[in-house]
C-alpha cells in the first residue's frame, strides 16, 4: 500500500487542473488514469465533434497563451493534444493505465484500490467524468431486431451506418449534431424532440458564450440557482462548434429535410410512438431563449458601452400542424436508432455511501456530503454554470483545492489533539 | 408623498403548500405514489353513471368531501337519450380543466394576478372509426385545439409562458399526448 495526501481519479481536464492546483499548494498527490490522458476524449467521441465553447473559454490554470484562434472551436484531436501537452507542462504525477476498482473509507481517509496496487489518502478527488455511460431507456429492448442501435459513445460517422433512415432520439447538442451530419450524408433522419434548450450560435454579432460570460450568467453559483436539481439535469444547449459559426436549431434541421417529431414516448409492437406535445416543448424553448436574449439586452443597456450589433430576434420554431405520432420501426425504412438520451457517470467502483436514490452523488458545490475529504469535479453546474464546460475547471479547482487544503489542516489538528489527549 | 400599498397576488392557489409538499415528497418518495379511482355502473342503453368518492396517496386512503357523480350517454343523433355528456367530451373537460388549474397555479407561483381565464376546447373526430366503417380511421381524436382567453397583469409573453408551463405540468395533457398502458380485466 502506498500513501499520498490526495488521489485524483481521472486525467481529463478537471483532474489535471486539480493536479496543478495541488502542486501550487505543495500538496502531495497522484493522478490515476485508466487509459491515457484525455481517455474519454480520445475513445468515446464521434469524429466530427468539436467543443461547444470557443477556445478563449477553454483556458486551464497555469496554461500559457495558446496559439489557436481564440474564437475557434477545438476538434477532439486538438483537445487531446492540448490535455497531453498540459499534463507535461504541469508535470502531473500521472499513473496512466491504472484502473480504479474500488474506493472505500479507511480511518479518516480513503483506500483507492487499483489494478496496479492500493493507495491510502486522507482526500480523494473524483474527476472520472460525468458521461461514462449512455443513458438508454428501457424501451430500447422493444426495438425490432432488424434495426441497429447505437449511442453517441459508440457512433463515429455516418459512413458506419447502412443507407436506410435513422431515428435520432433526443435533441440536445448531441442529437441535433448527429441528425445534421447524418441527414447531410443522404440518410433520411427523423429526430424525436422532448424538452430542449434552444440557443443561437451568435447574438448581435458576438458568440453566445461571450454574452453568457460577459453578463455574468456563467458565474451564477449553484446556491443562487432557483431549481438546482432541474438546472443540473437540463439537456445541453442546441449548439454546434462549427468553423462557419452557424446556428443549428430545429428550423435549420427541418430546412435540410430532417423530420421533426415529438418525444419518443414508447414502442408498441414495433411502432415508435411520439408525444403529441411537440408544439409545446418548442414554444417553451423559444420563450426561454427569448427571455435569455432579453436579459442580455437589459445587461447591455445597463452596462452602456457594449460593442455589439442591434438587438435581434429569431424566427419561432416552426412545427408542422400534424407532426407524425408513430412510425413502424419494422417496415425497413429505419435502419438505425441512435439514443442521444443523455449520459451518466459510472460509480460502480465507489464503495462509500454517497449516492442518492437516483444514483447521483450528493454534494455541496463539489464537496461530497457525508464524506469529508472527498471531492467531485467535472459535473454539470458543479459550483457555477461555467462548471459544465472545460473553462469551468479553473475556478472550480481553485475553490475546491482551497477547501481540501483547509480540510487537511483541520484533520491534522484533530489528529494532533487525539494524540495529546 | 404618496403611499403605495402592494396588494398581494391572490389567484386562490396556495403555492407555498404545494412547494412544501414537493420538498417533503422528494424525501419520502413512497408517499408520492397516488391512486385515483372511479366506479361506473351501467344504467340503460348507452347511459352509465360514474362516481368518484375517494383516492389513495400520502400513504393513506382519502375521501372526497362528497361523492361526485358523472352521467355519460350518447346524443340523440346516435339514437341515444342524451342523458349526459359523451365520454369523449369528459376527456375534453378533463383536459381543459387540468390546464386551467395549471394556469392559476403557475400564475400564482410567478406572482401574476389573473382577472379572468376562459377556454374553449374542440376535439375533431371522424366517427367512421368508432362505427367500424373504415379501418384506416382511428377511434380517438385526430386533433384537439384549445383556445385560452386570459386577462392578467402580465405581458403577452409572460401569459404565453404560463400557458406553456401549465401544459408541461399537466397530468391530463400528459395522458392525452403520450401512450399509457391500459389493463382491462374481468372480475
Amino acid at each position: 500500500m502506498a500513501d499520498t495526501t490526495t488521489v485524483i481519479i481521472g486525467a481529463g481536464h478537471a483532474g489535471l487542473a486539480m493536479s496543478r492546483r495541488l502542486t501550487e499548494r505543495s500538496i502531495d498527490h497522484v493522478v490515476l488514469e485508466r487509459g491515457e490522458v484525455a481517455h474519454s476524449w480520445r475513445t468515446e467521441r464521434w469524429n466530427s465533434l468539436r467543443l461547444l465553447t470557443p477556445n478563449w473559454h477553454s483556458r486551464l490554470p497555469g496554461m500559457g497563451d495558446c496559439d489557436a484562434d481564440p474564437d475557434g472551436f477545438m476538434s477532439m484531436s486538438e483537445v487531446v493534444a492540448l490535455l497531453a501537452e498540459y499534463a507535461e507542462a504541469i508535470s502531473a504525477p500521472l499513473h496512466d493505465r491504472t484502473t480504479v476498482t474500488r474506493v472505500s473509507a479507511a480511518g479518516t481517509g480513503y483506500d483507492v484500490v487499483t489494478d496496479q496496487g492500493v493507495w491510502r489518502a486522507p482526500t480523494v478527488v473524483l474527476a472520472s467524468g460525468s458521461s461514462n455511460i449512455a443513458d438508454v431507456p428501457a424501451m430500447a429492448q422493444r426495438v425490432p431486431r432488424s434495426v441497429t442501435m447505437c449511442t453517441p459513445l459508440t457512433y463515429r460517422s455516418p459512413d458506419d451506418l447502412d443507407e436506410r433512415g435513422v431515428l435520432v432520439v433526443g435533441a440536445s447538442a448531441t442529437g441535433i449534431q448527429l441528425a445534421d451530419e447524418i441527414q447531410r450524408s443522404g440518410r433520411p433522419v427523423t429526430i424525436a424532440v422532448g424538452e430542449h434548450v434552444r440557443l443561437p450560435r451568435s447574438y448581435r454579432g458576438r458568440d453566445i458564450f461571450w454574452w453568457m460570460d460577459a453578463s455574468g450568467i456563467l458565474d451564477q453559483r449553484y446556491d443562487e440557482v432557483d431549481d438546482l436539481v432541474r438546472a443540473r439535469h437540463l439537456p445541453s444547449p442546441q449548439l454546434i462548434g462549427h468553423p462557419d459559426r452557424r446556428s443549428l436549431d430545429l428550423n435549420a434541421l427541418a430546412a435540410t429535410g430532417v423530420r421533426v417529431v415529438g418525444r419518443l414516448a414508447g414502442i408498441d409492437r414495433g411502432t415508435a410512438q411520439f408525444s403529441g406535445a411537440l408544439a409545446n416543448v418548442c414554444a417553451l424553448a423559444d420563450l426561454k431563449m427569448n427571455r435569455l436574449l432579453d436579459s442580455f439586452d437589459d445587461w447591455a443597456r445597463r452596462t452602456g458601452d457594449v460593442d455589439a450589433d442591434a438587438p435581434e430576434r429569431f424566427a419561432p420554431t416552426c412545427v408542422s400542424a400534424r407532426p407524425t405520432l408513430g412510425i413502424d420501426l419494422g417496415d425497413g425504412h429505419i435502419g438505425t436508432v441512435i439514443w442521444c438520451t443523455g449520459y451518466r457517470p459510472d460509480y460502480r467502483w465507489l464503495d462509500v455511501p454517497v449516492l442518492d436514490r437516483r444514483g447521483r452523488i450528493r454534494h455541496a458545490g463539489g464537496a461530497v456530503v457525508d464524506a469529508p475529504g472527498m471531492y467531485l469535479l467535472g459535473a454539470n453546474l458543479l459550483r457555477r454554470r461555467r462548471s459544465s464546460y472545460i473553462g469551468g475547471a479553473a475556478s472550480d479547482t481553485a475553490d475546491l483545492a482551497a477547501h481540501l487544503h483547509h480540510h487537511l489542516g483541520r484533520n491534522r489538528e484533530s489528529t494532533a489533539a487525539l494524540i495529546r489527549s | 408623498m404618496t403611499t403605495i400599498t402592494d396588494t398581494p397576488i391572490d389567484n386562490g392557489v396556495d403555492t407555498a403548500a404545494l412547494l412544501g409538499a414537493r420538498e417533503a415528497l422528494s424525501t419520502a418518495p413512497q408517499a408520492a405514489e397516488f391512486t385515483w379511482r372511479a366506479n361506473c355502473s351501467w344504467v340503460h342503453g348507452t347511459h352509465s353513471r360514474t362516481t368518484v368518492d375517494g383516492f389513495s396517496g400520502l400513504g393513506a386512503d382519502h375521501d372526497h368531501r362528497s361523492t361526485f357523480v358523472f352521467d355519460a350517454d350518447h346524443p340523440e343523433c346516435f339514437a341515444s337519450q342524451d342523458l349526459g355528456a359523451t365520454p369523449a367530451e369528459y376527456v375534453l373537460a378533463a383536459l381543459v380543466s387540468c390546464l386551467t388549474a395549471g394556469v392559476a397555479a403557475v400564475a400564482q407561483h410567478r406572482q401574476v394576478q389573473l382577472t379572468s381565464v376562459s377556454a374553449t376546447i374542440e376535439g375533431n373526430m371522424n366517427v367512421l372509426g368508432i362505427l367500424g366503417a373504415d379501418p384506416d380511421v382511428r377511434n380517438g381524436f385526430d386533433d384537439i385545439t384549445i383556445r385560452f382567453a386570459i386577462e392578467a397583469d402580465a405581458s403577452p409573453d409572460e401569459v404565453r409562458a404560463i400557458v406553456a408551463q401549465s401544459q408541461k405540468r399537466s397530468a391530463v395533457y400528459d395522458v392525452v399526448t403520450n401512450p399509457t398502458n391500459v389493463t382491462v380485466e374481468i372480475a
